[in-house]
């Protein structure tokens, strides 16, 4: 919030980007012109002045699981409070770059990464840094919701226990829910457990239990491919709501959705890696705005594959 | 698309859906096999029931629960072996648990895949299948004469430990491996280590079955009768003790049957023994139901 320089540019940006939201998801258009945020277009050069700070930027960064490549060389900047969509096929890698950002991929023993992410010019990868602490600080939401087989309650104050946060926990529940637009649903069985909740209020409990550790980053990994379309509104309105605070990127495969979202989009591709080994690594193609990406993009890849053209 | 369909042979069904005959005869007749094959072993059960409830049910009382042994039959009660067993099962719980779960959790949550570790579980899986005898001797020497323990309950309870222990830790591998992985990534997600994901997600989650696994290998234990015979249970009055005194002589009722039997008179072979097990099938069947209901009332609550 107090990055953001106009105060008075938000109310009339906000109502044209849910609008536009709104249109693209009642329109379902099939061609990618048709995607393109005219709206969003114009907000678009308004939004990078205020606040095209970079969180992220990553240089080169190419990770192996075993002697396999799953991502090759990939240079990119996330910007501060904006949300940016990794799209691309199956095994491009772009989840496996996702997780490169909270270091998440250290859990896999045969995973290797090397280059840089700089996470306000400071190394994620570097010696001194403790990736439980990066982990704090850069939140991530899951594919399938993964609520803690525990009460709604305790699934929220799990993350501040463990960080030994000095907060109220009654008030830190609240908070997170009514940020994960939530509370009104569950504020009377919070002792419940957060299975008796549907997938999509599910997943909303799995925003809200990232929010309660205070992160400035949050890492979603396709949050919406198992739910329903109104629950996927519902976490898409949530997002463009959560995007004033945090930094958000998101993998998904559901290109509307990218192009209802987020603000720039990162087009990655698989390439074989030679013609008698199947083997696939991925690529990233482009990045840029995302109305652009959607309505001239710069490669003939990512227009072919946003045309339905690929393969 | 009409072109299409119009091209595809048009298969009429005009021996209606009759099964042929031979597939019927012989389905019938496999599942008659198998339903016998069932019979057999229940037939043979209910009659073992059947005849020591009619042996025994005759020398159960209140007496028989809380006296001591005797020469006497109408005098003979399994207290010794009641105390004996409930203690061995505490005691044994109480250092399986610790024991079990916690080479549990480093096997499953912090071990490095190596070949070491390899070593280490292909070890426990077969120490699961050692026969207790063995671990008799084992008590035997180690517990008995090396540490000199003697034939005393903790021995005993030590000997039961070792026996279940390779069981426990295989079944609590897999109550850990069933925890989704999603869980675990929630919680590292959150910044919470390792530790505190194993210990208070992971865990607690697993903490049901785990609890499963644990009765029911207690129940093995208690009806366990070589290794506590070899490591020094002993079945005459030299048993009569206190409950709970570890270094003190213990018995335990699979020993009691094993000693009534041993005697000559008919009334300890046949009812003593019979009322004997009776109790023991009767602890038994309380702690395997205490198992079921554990694992349904988890089942529910998912």
């Amino acid at each position: 919030m107090d990055q953001r320089t106009s105060t008075q540019s938000q109310p009339t940006t906000q109502p044209i980007r849910l609008e536009t939201g709104t249109a693209a998801r009642t329109e379902q258009p099939t061609a990618g012109s048709a995607w393109s945020k005219d709206t969003g277009a114009g907000a678009a050069p308004d939004r990078s002045a205020t606040r095209h700070d970079v969180v992220f930027q990553a240089r080169d960064v190419s990770v192996h699981y075993g002697s396999a490549p799953a991502l090759v060389n990939v240079s990119l900047a996330i910007r501060q409070r904006e949300i940016t969509a990794f799209i691309g096929p199956s095994g491009c890698g772009k989840s496996t770059f996702l997780r490169c950002f909270n270091r998440t991929n250290d859990l896999i023993p045969s995973a290797r990464i090397t280059g840089q992410i700089d996470y306000h010019h400071q190394n994620l990868y570097a010696k001194d840094v403790d990736a439980v602490e990066v982990r704090r600080r850069i939140g991530m939401v899951f594919q399938k919701p993964n609520p803690f087989p525990k009460s709604i309650y305790d699934n929220l104050t799990f993350g501040p226990k463990v960080n030994r946060m000095k907060v109220d926990f009654d008030e830190v529940v609240e908070t997170s829910l009514r940020r994960a637009a939530l509370w009104d649903e569950v504020k009377g069985k919070l002792k419940q457990n957060a299975y008796s909740l549907s997938g999509g209020q599910q997943q909303r409990l799995c925003i809200a239990r990232a929010l309660t550790v205070d992160p400035e980053v949050i890492l979603m990994d396709e949050p919406c491919s198992a739910l329903d379309p109104i629950a996927t509104a519902h976490i898409e309105d949530l997002m463009r709501e959560l995007e004033h605070d945090y930094t958000i990127i998101i993998v998904t495969h559901n290109m509307q959705q990218a192009a209802r979202v987020s603000d720039r989009t990162a087009f990655f591709t698989a390439e074989v890696e030679s013609e008698n080994d199947d083997r696939r690594f991925g690529r990233l193609v482009e990045i840029g705005d995302t109305s652009m990406i959607f309505s001239n993009p710069n490669d003939r890849r990512t227009e072919d594959y946003i045309s339905g053209r690929f393969g | 698309m009409a072109v299409a369909t119009s091209e595809r042979p048009n298969r009429q069904v005009d021996g209606g859906f009759r099964a042929p005959v031979g597939n019927t005869v012989r389905e019938r007749f496999t599942q008659l096999v198998l339903f016998l094959a069932t019979c057999v072993a229940l037939v043979v059960l209910v009659t073992l029931l059947v005849d020591i409830v009619r042996d025994g049910v005759g020398g159960l009382s209140l007496n028989f629960l809380t006296q001591y042994t005797s020469r006497v039959a109408e005098n003979a009660g399994i207290r010794a072996g009641l105390t004996g067993t409930l203690s061995l099962m505490v005691l044994v719980a109480l250092m399986t648990f610790p024991l079990g779960v916690g080479a549990a959790l480093y096997l499953e949550e912090f071990a490095p895949r190596n070949r070491w570790t390899r070593l280490l579980e292909a070890n426990i899986n077969n120490l699961a299948g050692v026969p207790s005898i063995v671990y008799g001797l084992l008590g035997l020497s180690v517990f008995v004469f090396f540490l000199g323990f003697g034939r005393s309950l903790i021995t005993g309870a030590l000997t039961l430990t070792l026996l279940v222990l390779p069981v426990v830790i295989v079944a609590s591998r897999e109550a850990l491996r069933a925890v989704p992985r999603e869980i675990r990534d929630g919680g590292l997600a959150l910044g919470a280590t390792p530790l505190q994901v194993a210990l208070r997600q992971t865990l607690p989650a697993a903490i049901p079955s785990i609890l499963t696994g644990m009765i029911l290998s207690l129940s093995r234990a208690v009806g366990e009768t070589a290794p506590i015979l070899v490591a020094g249970a002993v079945g005459s009055r030299r048993a009569d003790n206190e409950p709970w005194n570890l270094s003190e002589a213990y018995t335990a009722i699979p020993i009691q049957i094993f000693d009534f039997v041993k005697r000559p008179q008919e009334e300890f072979q046949i009812q003593v023994a019979s009322a004997a097990i009776i109790v023991l099938m009767t602890l038994l069947l309380f702690m395997n139901s205490a198992a079921i209901i554990i694992r349904n009332r988890y089942a529910r609550n998912r």
